[in-house]
């Protein structure tokens, strides 16, 4: 049928319209389902990131005298700003710490919990529960652990005399990076022990018992057959982990304040808690924030080509 | 092992002694059986140990009485019991109250928003097959990678400007959409694909339209999907703090998270209070996930496998 049909259409008939193309296939409701979530995402996440970008070149956009173009002056300002220049160290310290540990720590509970054992559901709901936490609620639970006086964590500390007697791990920039590691490392390892976890039961049990007629030792098994089926699972959740990671606001803006803030609490403080001259540097010093990202995302989504082609 | 066994096998004439190395191999090898095992089991409690610390230390923290929350050091098992901290959190801050009000409204109302258009969405990308579906679904995933730092300024000029909505629920329901949007169509989509496609030709040689088939049959059928989703909508709403932070000013539109976060103040700081607040707002979310683990870890994996 199709084949005579394509040997009947003169060679210079135009092709379908779009339109024409549209009714054939579908008809209009796709498009028609898509419109309410397109236009949300387009009014609420796509229009503000776009508008952060244009602002960032404007002078003092909430300035009654402001609204010029501004050419690159807000991101020198962004840049002269010390407390952003080191909070970029900041940053990515914690991103690349906490990534690595939650993966390690990820890997290894899925591998301790993947074989079935009775009370499996309450401890996989019980690893599940600081997941569930508002970060920054998160964030002051552990306060109460990292108390110079009162906190646990500070107690074990200054008995190991790794802290001063009445100090605590908050007090300098490096302990306010490893109290934010830590929390988010307790927090964020369910997430990566789930992801592990599914992918590690999809890998059919076949292939174990395969290896080890072959001879093969668990150590082999896991790094010939377990890591390179899970990559796919893992570069997933390694992509949203740090993207999160480089936007950490909560944690910081509960343990650093502003004396140690992370990239995204000190744009914040900026555009909120400064003067109108601030804002501005504090909108460029956010879509620096959102060019790491992307920076991240492509830098991923090009190791994992591939990964998505299973979408059509 | 195995040399040693060969040799005992080969070198033993009687029926007896093989038996017994045979036995004696057997054994050695479930004690080691039996001592990873104890090792595992070890490890996990561990594990579950770390994982509820905080919320331990939170709850004991929060029923001290004043002297002993107060003393150095710290005791780990409370000597006191006082439920004063949770009544204090009730009357003598008002606004912590009010705040659990706005925090409960906002994520009822962006939770059923997000599933209204999320089932719309999701139903077009699993189940039809058009031009720029591709592009959708890339759209739709990109909203991920945005820093709500980078989307909360422009906000906020756009609610206390020309859009005057600064300090209601709408100012911070419309940003939480983009919390939630994505991880429910994502969700959605995966579980609407897992649908026979008899079911809904059935429906609709009935003489169901798409959309009837949609409501009548794929939703009630994903419906532990759905609800997984709503779940998991309702936690990440529950849970934001930059928009509520930066989009309310006050108790008329505030989240818990932003009021949390009062107790820790500049000059003061009230353990006590604090301790309470907190397990006030995430009790509901530890009942919450114990109930409905399995849904929200089929939720939390479902895109991630299938890619």
């Amino acid at each position: 049928m199709a084949s005579q049909v394509v040997e009947t259409v003169p060679e210079n008939e135009k092709p379908p319209t779009l339109l024409a193309r549209i009714r054939t296939e579908s008809g209009f409701l796709p498009y028609i389902l898509v419109l309410p979530t397109i236009l949300l995402i387009l009014v609420v996440a796509v229009y503000p990131i776009l508008n952060s970008v244009y602002l960032s070149f404007i002078s003092d956009p909430l300035g009654a005298t402001g609204g010029a173009f501004a050419g690159f002056a807000n991101y020198v300002a962004a840049w002269n700003d010390s407390a952003f220049r080191t909070s970029f160290g900041t940053t990515i310290v914690f991103s690349v710490i906490s990534v690595i540990l939650e993966t390690f720590f990820g890997m290894l509970v899925a591998l301790l919990i993947n074989q079935a054992f009775p009370g499996r559901g309450l401890v996989r709901a019980a690893i599940l529960v600081p997941w569930a936490f508002p970060t920054i609620v998160s964030a002051y639970m552990w306060l109460l652990m990292y108390n110079d006086q009162t906190g646990f964590i500070s107690y074990i500390l200054q008995g190991l005399h790794l802290l001063a007697p009445g100090s605590s791990l908050i007090q300098t920039t490096s302990g306010v990076i490893i109290a934010s590691i830590i929390t988010d490392v307790w927090k964020t390892t369910p997430f990566m022990t789930l992801l592990i976890l599914a992918g590690l039961q999809v890998i059919p049990g076949e292939l174990y018992e395969a290896a080890h007629v072959d001879g093969c030792s668990r150590w082999q098994q896991f790094w010939r057959m377990t890591m390179p089926m899970l990559r796919n699972t893992l570069l997933i959740a390694l992509l949203f982990r740090s993207l999160d990671a480089i936007r950490v606001f909560d944690l910081f803006y509960a343990f650093g304040k502003r004396s140690v803030p992370s990239m995204a609490s000190q744009a914040d403080f900026n555009m909120f808690a400064g003067t109108n001259a601030d804002f501005a540097p504090g909108i460029a010093e956010a879509v620096i924030v959102f060019a790491l990202g992307l920076v991240i995302s492509i830098i991923f989504v090009s190791m994992m080509r591939g990964v998505f082609k299973d979408n059509d | 092992m195995a040399v040693n066994e060969e040799a005992t096998i080969t070198a033993t004439t009687t029926k007896a002694s093989t038996k017994e190395a045979v036995r004696a191999r057997r054994v050695a090898i479930e004690r080691r059986a039996r001592l990873i095992q104890i090792g595992r089991i070890i490890a996990i409690i561990i594990i579950v140990l770390i994982s509820l610390a905080p919320l331990y230390w939170t709850f004991i923290t929060s029923i001290k009485s004043p002297a002993e929350a107060t003393a150095s050091p710290p005791t780990l098992f409370p000597h006191s019991f006082t439920l004063d901290n949770y009544i204090q959190d009730f009357t003598s801050s008002p606004f912590f109250l009010l705040d659990l009000r706005n925090s409960f409204i906002i994520s009822v109302i962006t939770t059923v928003l997000c599933l209204l258009f999320g089932v719309l969405c999701a139903y077009a990308l699993a189940r039809i097959k058009f031009r720029g579906r591709t592009l959708v679904q890339a759209t739709v995933l990109s909203v991920n990678t945005f820093p709500f730092i980078a989307i909360v300024g422009p906000l906020f000029v756009l609610f206390t400007g020309s859009f005057y909505i600064y300090n209601t629920y709408a100012a911070l329901i419309i940003p939480d959409i983009v919390l939630s949007l994505p991880l429910t169509i994502w969700l959605l989509t995966s579980f609407f694909k897992d649908l026979p496609l008899d079911l809904e030709e059935a429906a609709r040689i009935d003489g169901d339209s798409r959309l009837g088939a949609l409501w009548h049959v794929i939703v009630p059928l994903t419906a532990p999907g759905v609800f997984a989703a709503a779940i998991l909508s309702f936690i990440a709403v529950w849970n934001d703090f930059i928009f509520g932070l930066n989009l309310a000013t006050d108790s008329s539109a505030q989240p818990v998270t932003v009021a949390i976060s009062l107790f820790n103040g500049q000059y003061s700081v009230n353990y006590g209070q604090l301790a309470a607040a907190a397990m006030i707002v995430t009790v509901p979310l530890v009942i919450l996930v114990l109930i409905f683990q399995r849904r929200i870890v089929s939720g939390l994996t479902s895109g991630a496998v299938k890619g």
